[in-house]
């Protein structure tokens, strides 16, 4: 038998060097949890996937004036991946590990908490760039769309501003809705959400008194954002939708803040 | 087994007399009130952990532990009162990077193998443990590179106290700790946290087997709503819920057995008499030298479960 003594820590690694090797590995395991997941990374991945294969490489010699509808749905199914991505990673991932105690756990070690929360949002982002990467070169390649080599980096550039403005409402939901029934329900948000943006359909082809909800939400500022690249936004000025996104997310960042608080004050 | 036997009671012995000198206390709870609402889940608990010491926190369900142990975590603030860990705010950064714990968590991630958990948890303490001596001290080998959601119940419980150890903390949080682990494991993680111990960690326990804290604990501490009931080494604890038990067949009347010295109870169970007494040899040998026909007679020692029932009841 081996008493088993515990005598030889490993030397102290400095304090910058470490807490990087911290928000390194909290990333990378968070990444690789959500990639590990099937009923997360094949679903937010595969749903735009399918949905911009049947709508818009169906639709890839259909044009309406300037607007080629192929090209459109790209813009519209990159937000609609993108924000998948962050909601679910995030808002459900979120509240299953604050269910299950995993959370509590964590904020009694060492771990910075800023460290779990870039985690959960640079995964978020890098979901987001994989589903728009897909999802461009499926357009390229079969939904005849052409993009200019700008045009690419302004979308993966949107693509993660995006993911970081709705990481927020992740973080939010996360807060209030029960993990039993997260699933549930940020479906019940996000795809009402998204069809009455446009995300799904362009909003023109879509009865009248249904576009006027559209500027009321968050994911109807980002879509005019990410077409503005292409030169298809509606003729709202893009200043107005900059602010609505950033309104947006300072507002889920705000309760966010506010509900953590209150709980840690009632704790 | 012999040679392990020897080496584990000798290994019990060392850390029970280390401890019997006074030390100043690492982590400290006084005077906490915690409330909830209108609960009160802590009502002026006190509690002081020293170098070395196994202490064992028992009390029945909603007495309070698990709270006393996210005070000490600085995962949650009292209503009122000071908690001190290592001299300061067990939300310190510091401090944490001290202490470890192992909490009753409904899961971990179980897309992650035991390995990458390890290698994540012992990113966030400056000096951790090899993960080959984590292993062997918490027992994961041949099991490192499994997903955590494929191992058995008593296999996450010890990935939970490999992640509590990996940092190489001086203060351990074990919150029912051998919960879903079959004897032979459940011995080995106690030999595990004897040697904790001697190496001058300090541990603080909950447990409902209360087997676990007598075999393991320098200190048991009783607290049932939210106050401490009894304190004091496993021997103290259980002589404060009466005495020792004689069990026989004999024709002694109640009204006698009674009136000998020292006796507090006497009780009749399946046909055999129940005496408890203090002084059990003097009543012993009184009963025997009165009643030539007395037989089945059994002498027990006090058990801890009689005398945390009668604590716990009395309150």
């Amino acid at each position: 038998m081996a008493t088993s003594a515990i005598t030889h820590p490993l030397p102290a690694a400095t304090g910058f060097a470490h807490t990087l090797g911290i928000f390194r590995k909290e990333t990378k395991y968070e990444f690789l949890k959500l990639m590990r997941t099937k009923s997360f990374s094949l679903s937010t991945i595969g749903f735009p996937v399918m949905f911009y294969v049947l709508f818009g490489v169906a639709n890839r010699s259909a044009f309406a004036g300037n607007v080629h509808i192929a090209k459109y749905m790209l813009g519209g199914y990159a937000c609609f991946g993108l924000i998948g991505a962050a909601l679910f990673g995030i808002g459900v991932g979120l509240a299953g590990e604050l269910a299950a105690g995993w959370l509590e756990l964590k904020r009694a070690s060492p771990m910075p908490a800023p460290a779990y929360l870039f985690a959960k949002c640079a995964s978020a982002v890098a979901f987001g760039l994989i589903i728009v990467s897909i999802l461009t070169a499926i357009a390229t390649a079969f939904g005849g769309v052409s993009l200019t080599s700008t045009e690419l980096v302004k979308m993966l550039g949107m693509t993660i501003v995006g993911s970081i403005s709705f990481a927020s409402m992740g973080l939010l939901l996360a807060q209030i809705i029960p993990a039993n029934a997260a699933t549930g329900i940020v479906n019940l948000i996000y795809l009402p959400m998204s069809f009455l943006s446009g995300l799904w359909m362009p909003l023109r082809f879509m009865p009248h008194w249904l576009q006027g909800v559209a500027p009321a939400l968050p994911t109807y500022h980002l879509s005019q954002l990410m077409l503005s690249i292409f030169g298809y936004q509606d003729s709202m000025s893009l200043a107005t939708h900059w602010n609505a996104l950033l309104g947006f997310t300072l507002l889920m960042l705000g309760l966010s803040w506010l509900i953590f608080h209150r709980k840690e004050q009632n704790a | 087994m012999p040679l392990s036997a020897i080496a584990y009671e000798t290994e019990q012995i060392a850390a029970k007399t280390s401890t019997s000198e006074p030390q100043q206390p690492i982590a400290t709870l006084t005077n906490i009130t915690k409330r909830y609402g209108t609960t009160v889940a802590l009502d002026g608990l006190n509690l002081s952990l020293h170098p070395g010491e196994v202490v064992a926190l028992l009390g029945p369900n909603g007495a309070g532990k698990s709270t006393a142990i996210k005070l000490l975590l600085g995962l949650i603030a009292p209503t009122s009162g000071t908690t001190r860990v290592f001299g300061s705010d067990p939300r310190n950064a510091t401090t944490r990077t001290r202490v470890g714990a192992m909490l009753q968590v409904a899961r971990i991630t179980e897309t992650l193998r035991v390995r990458e958990h390890l290698d994540l948890f012992r990113s966030y303490y400056p000096r951790p443990l090899p993960v080959a001596e984590i292993l062997r001290i918490a027992q994961l080998q041949g099991i490192e590179d499994r997903f955590f959601g494929q191992l058995s119940g008593g296999q996450k419980q010890r990935v939970l106290f490999a992640l509590a150890i990996c940092g190489n903390p001086d203060l351990i949080f074990l919150d029912e700790p051998t919960v879903g682990m079959d004897i032979e494991a459940r011995r080995a993680l106690w030999q595990q946290i004897r040697s904790l111990s001697t190496q001058g960690k300090t541990v603080l326990l909950t447990t409902h087997y209360l087997e676990e804290a007598d075999t393991l604990a320098h200190r048991i501490i009783v607290i049932n709503k939210g106050r401490v009931i009894s304190a004091g080494t496993p021997a103290e604890i259980k002589r404060s819920g009466g005495g020792r038990t004689i069990r026989c067949q004999t024709r002694l009347s109640q009204e006698f057995l009674q009136t000998l010295p020292s006796v507090s109870n006497v009780a009749f169970n399946e046909g055999a008499v129940v005496v408890t007494a203090s002084e059990t040899e003097t009543v012993v040998r009184e009963m025997l030298s009165r009643d030539e026909t007395l037989s089945d007679l059994e002498v027990a020692g006090p058990a801890l479960e009689d005398a945390f029932l009668a604590l716990t009841r009395n309150q």
